[in-house]
């Protein structure tokens, strides 16, 4: 009896393992496409933000006429419209097209490798699943069953943030980058057989301190990825506003990015989204460690950097409300935050040596 | 919207100034609502300086001497008054007092209690816990603080010294938190103050130029502007908008629970630290290891303990009465697979009762403490305790009990030692102590299979190996012994015929005799478990949690509530016919705010319709040119 389930479960785990191989492979394929969607739409000619931020036209920024005066004279307007304008000091930089730049081959390619991550996706989450069946408990007893499932999730809220018609395709190159290398290392280095859960592990507040971690975890990256592509948007911004001349291929992918505005409000929007959540996990592990080891706050390594890493983001929220340091300071400590987070993530479950020893790597 | 600095450098200060002081002069003054004019990013609570009338050499609030802040200004200012965050310094605000005691003290408070300076101390506190991470902990792992000072004979004084080794109480940590706590609360006394006052006075009333606002909508309506503005003021009620008639124009606010979020999280901050402090000072953890079966079992007073920390504070009567006694402890282990020895189940089936009350059955397992009153009893570790019986020569049992014996490897090989202390003579009647050196493993690789390390933690082939002494056990030398070590500086060790140490493996129910007729050991069938309990005590606990909560709820009225300002005016064109005007502000740039605008228009121009168009351009169409002729239309 226990033998049928014993196998069934390694039959599963197998699954899991073949579906996490399809999943790669379609990760690849996805990466190309996005390769193309890049290289094609590099044949349009974009120079919006030059333009935008031409002398000339910057008169011009003031609001436009509020009553419309159409010819007639008499015409009744149907409904209020409302003007808007950006803060003083922004730049009224409209953001790119996208990494097609308008080129319909390109787009075309685009639209491909998003199908490819949304089935890679599946594949994947199909992997978790099949491993959380096997092992018959939630699949993050270990470095591997998390990383698997790190990726799952921030390839899902990507998927999310396009089906909820938010403008993040150009996230889609650098996502499956990122996935292809976070499944490549899991399953080079991290892999461990599935197995049961030490005592100390089996605990509800697994299900809840863990699965927001990697959620907060898998937000948070496409924050940094946001907070990253900021700080090089903004630099690009700042050149052509002093008339400076980047280079072809900066201004090429420049152009078809999001302005530094958007980067920045997404990136905002995201790191403080989910710092709150972030709060959450670390009151859970407390009340957590509380009931495993006695004391709700040790600080026992893992703790003590998912403290830092609180911190930090703290202090980036704290940054964006004082003068002097919006903008690419925030953002530098955004990147610092996130970091920490990495850090507490790899480096001290394979450096440092704490309660926390569940990495399931010598 | 952000890089102010740099558009500021980039962009002619002309520009920047053109485009927005006027909602920064409007809007500053918060409490101020009944003079929504004013000039240039003046009024304005002015942050700068050290103390308003010390403020140096340099003209207050030059326009040109500023031009780069002044773009920081006056952005800022849209969403300052908004809020009720700390005056924020521009960056010349490091200009020094004019000396004076009490100057230099208020620039002090003023620093520590700037936004600057709480940002630099939460950057000093993530950096100052980094290495309590990296270098062993007093409090976590003293064996291992004990290792590193050998193996750095140079760092590890130096280490000492700077309390590296204790981070989390060093003098250094605790000055940075303590001065952010300081700075927290100089922080959030004065805010909490000006909130009461913005929740008292009513929103401001309209800037003059609404036009100049993040979004803006006008029309001319066929309504009078009374009607208007009463429709307005109904439409903003009903949506839950503290809303009130100033002068030509409704003033509406929405979303105090943004501030009142920020503040619940600070102060919350403040419970939590204070609770945390409490704990770790009245707390008390002790450790206690118990033997299955009756007649082992615990009362909580300090003399029961193996070893008892506590806090500076801890107060002896403080420890809850209770006993309990460990019925049985079962661990399970996986028997197979490439995991084979990990624990799978740890439970000890316990009997406590309470201040001598009924006794009642509790299950302590790894995760699950047994709530006692103000105590947690906590199960933290296990090991085996082989119960072994020594008889003397005449074959008088001496000692039959379980003697624990502490793991030393995962596959739980103990050791530890049997002591006799009194009661035992040998063979020719004198008087004499014993004590054995134990070696068990509850799996045995089998004789002659390398050495005796244990192959898996469950007892699934147990072997016990003994040596013997006889002499002094020095137990009353005064100096504390440990139990699972012999001190042999007085004892002799039996030999054997060949004159070998005397060394035996034993299986169970085996018996040997000991050299020279001295006696015999048995090693029983009986092999009992033993499990160790930790019992802590830690008050505060509840605020701490209360505390974590309350941060949680704060913050998520503060990340996620926008605060935001709506006003409507409605004035008579000069051709007569009314002009509705409408424009809102919001605490940060969001697409809400026009979203929300838009909705808030479209139902007043349902109450208020477009009324024809004249044949000029109407006056609501004024343009950022346009400023002298502002007034003109009040
Ligand atoms: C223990 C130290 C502190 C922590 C962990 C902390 C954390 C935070 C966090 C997470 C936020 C974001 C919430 C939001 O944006 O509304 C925040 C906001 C804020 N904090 Fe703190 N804080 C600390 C100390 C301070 C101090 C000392 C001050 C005063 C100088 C302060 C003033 C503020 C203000 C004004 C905001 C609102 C920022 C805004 O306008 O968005 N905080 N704090």
């Amino acid at each position: 009896m226990t033998d049928i389930a014993a196998a069934t479960n390694e039959n599963l785990a197998q699954i899991s393992n073949v579906l996490v191989y399809s999943a790669m492979a379609v990760y690849t394929l996805a990466f190309l496409a996005h390769i193309a969607e890049w290289v094609l739409g590099s044949r349009s000619k974009v120079g919006r933000t030059a333009a935008a931020l031409a002398p000339a036209r910057r008169a011009a920024a003031a609001p436009a006429v509020q009553v419309r005066t159409a010819g007639g004279g008499t015409r009744v307007l149907d409904k209020p419209k409302v003007v808007t304008r950006a803060a003083a000091g922004a730049r009224d930089v409209p953001d790119g097209p996208g990494a097609a730049g308008g080129d319909v081959k390109g787009d075309l390619y685009g639209r491909i490798a998003v199908s490819l991550t949304a089935l890679a996706f599946l594949l994947q989450a199909g992997a978790v699943v099949a491993r959380a069946l096997s092992v018959q408990r939630a699949p993050w007893g270990n470095m591997y069953e998390f990383s698997l499932t790190f990726s799952t999730v921030a390839t899902g809220t990507y998927l999310a943030f396009l089906l909820a018609g938010k403008n993040v395709r150009w996230l889609g190159l650098p996502l499956v980058t990122t996935v292809l290398l976070d499944l490549g290392v899991a399953t080079t280095w991290l892999y461990t057989e599935s197995d049961q859960l030490v005592p100390a592990l089996d605990s509800y507040w697994l299900w809840i301190h863990v699965s927001t971690a990697i959620f907060c975890g898998a937000v948070f990256y496409i924050g940094a990825v946001a907070t990253v592509l900021y700080l090089l948007k903004d630099k690009y911004e700042v050149k052509a506003a002093g008339g400076g001349k980047p280079g072809a291929f900066a201004r090429s992918v420049m152009e078809r990015l999001p302005s530094a505005a958007s980067f920045d409000k997404l990136a905002y929007r995201v790191n403080a989204a989910v710092f709150p959540l972030w709060t959450f996990t670390i009151i859970a592990g407390a009340i957590w460690a509380g009931d495993a080891w006695g004391r709700y706050w040790n600080w026992d390594p893992k703790e003590v950097w998912s403290f830092i890493t609180w911190v930090a983001y703290a202090c980036y929220l704290h940054a964006r409300a004082t003068v002097g340091w919006k903008g690419r300071k925030a953002a530098v400590l955004a990147l610092v935050a996130f970091g920490c987070w990495l850090f507490n993530y790899y480096g001290v479950n394979i450096f440092v040596d704490g309660l926390h020893s569940y990495a399931g790597v010598e | 919207m952000s890089n102010t600095e740099r558009t500021g450098a980039t962009e002619s200060a002309g520009h920047t100034q053109q485009a927005h002081p006027e909602p920064a002069g409007a809007l500053g003054g918060t409490g101020d609502p009944e003079s929504p004019a004013g000039a240039e990013g003046s009024s304005r609570p002015q942050p700068a300086g050290p103390a308003g009338g010390t403020r140096g050499p340099e003209p207050a609030g030059q326009p040109d001497e500023r031009g780069e802040p002044g773009s920081v200004e006056s952005q800022d200012a849209t969403g300052q008054g908004l809020s009720t965050a700390p005056a924020q310094e521009p960056d010349d605000s490091v200009t020094l007092p004019a000396l004076g005691a009490v100057g230099w003290v208020r620039w002090f408070w003023r620093q520590l209690t700037s936004m600057r300076v709480a940002l630099l101390l939460l950057f000093l506190l993530s950096l100052g816990a980094v290495p309590g991470s990296l270098i062993p902990q007093n409090n976590v792992d003293d064996t291992k603080v004990r290792a590193f000072m050998e193996a750095h004979e140079t760092l590890g004084p130096v280490y000492d010294k700077l309390q590296l080794f204790d981070v989390y109480s060093s003098v250094w940590f605790s000055a940075i938190y303590i001065l952010l706590f300081v700075s927290l609360i100089g922080c959030i006394v004065p805010r909490t103050w000006q909130f009461a006052g913005q929740l008292r006075s009513r929103p401001p009333g309209a800037p003059r130029r609404l036009t100049r606002l993040p979004a803006y909508a006008t029309w001319r309506t066929t309504a009078t502007p009374d009607e208007a503005r009463a429709a307005a003021l109904r439409m903003l009620r009903k949506r839950r908008f503290r809303s009130h008639v100033a002068g030509d124009a409704v003033a509406a606010e929405k979303g105090y629970l943004r501030e009142a979020g920020n503040l619940l999280f600070h102060v919350a901050l403040i419970v939590m630290l204070v609770a945390f402090a409490c704990g770790q000072l009245f707390r008390s953890e002790g450790g206690k290891l118990i033997v299955e079966g009756e007649g082992y079992g615990f009362a909580n007073t300090l003399t029961q303990y193996d070893d008892f920390r506590s806090g500076s504070l801890f107060g002896l009567d403080a420890l809850e009465p209770f006993s309990f006694e460990l019925k049985q402890f079962t661990g399970t282990y996986e028997t197979s697979g490439p995991q084979r020895g990990t624990p799978r189940t740890f439970e000890a089936d316990i009997r406590y009762s309470e201040g001598g009350g009924p006794e009642k059955k509790a299950v302590v397992r790894v995760n699950e403490p047994l709530r006692i009153g103000d105590a947690k009893v906590y199960l933290i570790s296990h090991g085996y305790a082989p119960v072994v019986t020594v008889r003397d020569a005449r074959g008088k049992v001496v000692s039959s009990e379980p003697v624990p014996l502490l793991p030393i490897d995962a596959n739980v090989t103990s050791t530890g030692v049997l002591k006799v202390m009194d009661g035992y003579r040998d063979a020719k009647g004198e008087k004499k102590q014993l004590g054995f050196p134990l070696f068990f493993v509850p799996t045995f690789a089998g004789k002659g299979q390398g050495q005796m390390f244990s192959q898996f933690p469950g007892l699934a082939f147990p072997a016990l190996n003994l040596s013997a002494y006889h002499g002094d056990l020095r137990v009353d030398s005064g100096i504390p012994q440990n139990v699972y070590q012999l001190d042999t500086s007085k004892m002799t060790p039996f030999k054997d015929g060949n004159g070998e140490i005397f060394k035996k493996t034993l299986l169970p129910g085996e018996t040997i005799t000991l050299p020279d007729g001295a006696g015999t050991v048995t090693f029983e069938k009986e092999i009992r478990e033993w499990a160790g309990f930790q019992v802590s005590q830690q008050p505060g606990n509840g605020w701490a949690l209360a505390g974590s909560v309350a941060a949680l709820a704060g913050l998520i009225g503060s990340l996620f509530v926008q605060r935001r300002r709506v006003w409507v005016r409605a004035v008579a064109g000069e051709d007569g016919v009314t002009v509705v005007e409408m424009a809102g502000l919001g605490r940060s740039e969001t697409a809400k705010l026009p979203e929300e605008l838009a909705e808030l228009a479209a139902e007043l121009h349902a109450v208020a319709p477009t009324a024809p168009e004249p044949e000029a351009p109407a006056a609501g169409a004024d343009t950022d040119q346009a400023v002298p002729a502002e007034g003109a239309k009040q």
